[in-house]
């Protein structure tokens, strides 16, 4: 098996960054897509409730049937992968941003609009810093689902891992399938695992665990 | 000079059975320190954010230093008034020094001048700089946020000031060393206070006028003098007479 590795290494690294290319670029475009309907969004709950609905109906058509859908209008390769990606991640996206922001406290924010900070200043130094937990979840969420759905855009000739997966398949080659899947694997985890220790990081920062001020406190008194 | 003039103010919040506000009309002139008293749900509290636009009026119009605030940026507006919510409102992520100096900040005040003026802050709410200024809010009894609550909105020392319960959550022995405080600072500062409370004795204490509210009207607006010998009606007589009970002030 390593020795296949070994053999057909060209092949697969390109194939892995080809994958990580797209997971990229879907995730670029679907942030930035993200954060500015959220931007028009925040003035309003009910039509948040029904953009994430919508989305969320997106989010639950079969990846082949969408990717099939849209080639007449964008033809073959990633010229149709990417929307389609960056179309499902818009439920995760929002639905995470939005609740975020949903969540931190009315008082704060009628305190912060009293004193006289603009929506800007507002979003940015107080409600942004305190959605970050649930802003980084939602990423989280959103690069494993891309690189899962990811190799289905294969089939419409986009590359990626799903290639191999997929001429694995045809060929009945077990290698291939494991190492497309092994790949895509240490994806989605290493990714995994980078934002939940920022999510992590966000949360403590965000709560200030008293156990850090007990630990000062302590010290002071030594 | 009229600080606050109000004329004719009314306002009904959608799915409530009476105005919060019915037909207030009242004129606060510069340098007082106005408490408004008047039980829960009376329209203290709406009073207050129909001042810096946090809500808007059905009817009426409010001046502000004889400038129709209608007319101005709700945001250059609350810039030049000092608002001390009910909630409290701190900003959890922020430090007491980062809460204190959120408006200067955004001012661009130089960096030592906000340094001195929140430490100055600091110690005029009778909490000690170094100790408290990189904490955070969640490491604060209520009372000192409250505290910090009043700093942050003290620091620009705006010409008016809203003030909506700021010593609810403070026990008896400090509340009282912070209404002589604050006081102290009106009086050295000659701006305008408005200071809700349901706390009759705090009310007749601190105001140079009181401003009492029932069912969204004022019922008396005067000194506290007139109002204990003078109550306008059996409501203000009732309200003074309970104060009696508790206290034996
Ligand atoms: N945002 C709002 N939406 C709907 N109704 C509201 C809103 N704010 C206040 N009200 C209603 O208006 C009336 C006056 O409320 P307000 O908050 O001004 O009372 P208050 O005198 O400050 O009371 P408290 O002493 O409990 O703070 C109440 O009946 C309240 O339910
Ligand atoms: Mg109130």
């Amino acid at each position: 098996m390593f020795e296949y590795f070994s053999k057909h290494f060209d092949m697969l690294m390109e194939a892995f960054l080809e994958h990580l290319g797209i997971v990229f670029s879907t995730l670029l475009i679907s942030i930035t897509l993200a954060a500015i309907i959220c931007w028009f969004l925040l003035k309003s709950e009910r039509a948040t409730n029904i953009v994430v609905n919508v989305f969320s109906e997106v989010y639950s058509i079969p990846s082949l049937a969408l990717f099939a859908l849209l080639i007449p209008l964008l033809g073959l390769g990633n010229k149709t992968a990417i929307p389609v990606l960056v179309l499902y991640n818009q439920y995760l996206l929002i639905r995470n941003f939005m609740t975020g922001m949903q969540n931190v406290d009315k008082s704060i924010l009628e305190a912060g609009t009293g004193m006289g900070m603009s929506k800007w200043q507002l979003v940015t130094r107080v409600q942004l810093p305190l959605a970050m937990p649930s802003i980084i979840a939602g990423i989280r969420l959103a690069i494993i689902s891309t690189t899962g759905i990811a190799t289905i855009a294969a089939t419409i000739n986009a590359g990626g891992l799903g290639k191999i997966l997929l001429s694995g398949l045809r060929t009945m080659n077990t290698y291939k399938i494991i190492w497309g899947t092994i790949l895509c694997v240490i994806i989605a985890l290493v990714a995994d695992t980078i934002l939940r220790l920022l999510e992590k990081k966000t949360k403590a920062y965000n709560t200030h665990l008293q156990t850090s001020w007990l630990l000062n406190k302590r010290c002071s008194f030594e | 000079m009229t600080a606050v003039e109000f004329k004719h103010i009314s306002k009904q919040f959608k799915n409530s059975a009476y105005p919060a506000l019915n037909d207030v009309s009242v004129s606060i002139e510069e340098g007082e320190f106005v408490t408004i008293l008047g039980s829960s749900g009376c329209g203290k509290t709406t009073m207050i954010k129909m001042i810096n636009r946090l809500y808007e009026s059905d009817s009426g119009d409010i001046f502000l230093f004889g400038r129709n605030i209608r007319d101005e940026d709700p945001v250059q507006l609350r810039r030049r008034i000092g608002y001390v919510i009910q909630q409290v409102g701190l900003f959890p992520h922020m430090t007491v020094a980062a809460n204190i100096a959120i408006i200067p900040k955004i001012l661009k005040w130089d960096k030592a001048r906000i340094k001195d003026e929140t430490d100055r802050m600091l110690r005029l709410v009778q909490l000690d700089p170094d100790e408290f200024r990189d904490r955070y809010p969640a490491q604060l009894s209520g009372g000192q946020q409250q505290r910090i609550g009043l700093a942050r909105a003290l620091i620009s020392s705006p010409r008016i000031m809203l003030l909506d319960e700021p010593f609810g959550a403070i026990d008896a022995i400090n509340r009282e060393m912070l209404q002589n405080e604050l006081k102290a600072i009106h009086e050295s500062s000659k701006r305008t206070y408005l200071f809700v409370t349901h706390d009759i004795r705090e009310a007749l204490k601190l105001g140079t006028k009181v401003i009492i509210m029932n069912e969204g009207r004022i019922l008396q607006y005067a000194t506290p003098n007139e109002i204990v010998e003078n109550p306008a009606d059996d409501f203000v007589r009732n309200l003074l007479s309970t104060a009696e009970l508790k206290g034996g002030a």
